[in-house]
């Protein structure tokens, strides 16, 4: 039953503290999420997809995710990736896949120096698999977010040439809360399967919360590892 | 032998805690401006001479000491 219920590994650092929400979300919206900890040189066997959730790895010293990314399990990380394995990086995960270089760019402190924890708006740029294939382009979601280190920075030229390449996944609507350049809240890897935001989708999974709309992304992400399960059987 | 390893904001990166301190600054009385705030890494490398030691610790600056996206650095070899 692995099919209908991809196993998602969530990986746990030290100072990871959204672990349990991404898990409970995974697991509410059909997955099977196992935690992993970032000590282990491999994935369990049958891992559809692999989420890096947020919290303050390492205390966020040096720099956020600086030193996250050589953790033992990320070598396992990168290696999923390439082999064309949806990642999803949530808050801190977003700044250790951009510190692992796996994506573009990498997060500052806001320019307003506050922690913004509040629901931002956002637009959908890209409505494709694995990350948004539930969404529709254009469409507005309303998901919190919650971080001091959030702004995201390309060197100029970058940004064009990511949005040419359709990377580009959600922006700010309405002004960004931390200064990211762009107005980007989140951006995919050129091949498009690792993505990186900085608001929590785990956070929203339900209207009683204030907002669904971060199901639609993990839901799409399930989606993308039940694919992936029929793919390799 | 002991290195120190001073790391930069790249000039034209935003520096928010460089301005919020030049700010305080000013509202002390001092006329600064272009305040930019870095890192300093005192390091005791194990090597043997100061070459050595050099590509030793700029290997690090590469590695994990600076992202090269934002930050540079500078390297001073105590012999």
């Amino acid at each position: 039953m692995t099919d209908r219920r991809p196993k998602v590994a969530v990986v746990v650092f030290p100072g990871s503290n959204d672990v349990d929400d991404a898990a409970w979300a995974l697991g509410a919206l059909g997955g099977d999420a196992e935690l992993v900890w970032h000590g282990s040189e491999r994935l369990p066997e049958d891992t559809r997809a692999v989420v890096l959730p947020g919290g303050f790895s390492y205390g966020d010293y040096l720099r956020c995710g600086a030193i996250a990314r050589f953790s033992p399990v990320m070598s396992a990380v990168v290696e999923f990736a390439a082999a064309g394995g949806p990642v999803l990086g949530i808050c801190n995960g977003f700044q250790i896949l951009c510190e692992a270089g796996l994506l573009p760019g990498m997060l500052r402190p806001n320019a307003s120096l506050s922690f913004v924890c509040r629901d931002v708006a956002l637009r959908v740029e890209q409505a494709s698999a694995p990350f948004t294939s539930r969404c529709q382009r254009g469409q507005r979601l309303v998901i919190p977010v919650k971080h001091g280190e959030g702004c995201w920075f390309a060197p100029p030229g970058l940004v064009e040439e990511l949005e040419r390449n359709n990377q580009i996944v959600l922006r700010y609507e309405g002004g960004s809360p931390n200064g990211s350049v762009g107005d980007v809240a989140g951006v995919g890897n050129e091949r498009g399967n690792v993505m990186g935001l900085m608001p929590h989708p785990e956070h929203a999974v339900d209207p009683l919360l204030g907002s669904g709309d971060g199901a639609l992304i993990l839901a799409s992400l399930l989606d993308a590892a039940r694919d992936r399960a029929t793919a390799l059987v | 032998m002991k290195a120190t390893v001073v790391v930069r904001p790249k000039v034209g990166i935003l520096d928010p805690q460089g301005q919020a301190v030049e700010a305080s600054l000013r509202q002390l009385g001092f006329s600064v401006a272009d305040a930019r705030i870095g890192r300093v890494v005192d390091l005791d490398v194990d090597a043997v001479d100061v070459v050595v030691a050099r590509a030793e610790v700029e290997r690090m600056c590469e590695q994990l000491l600076a992202n090269p996206l934002i930050e540079s650095y500078e390297i001073e070899i105590a012999g």
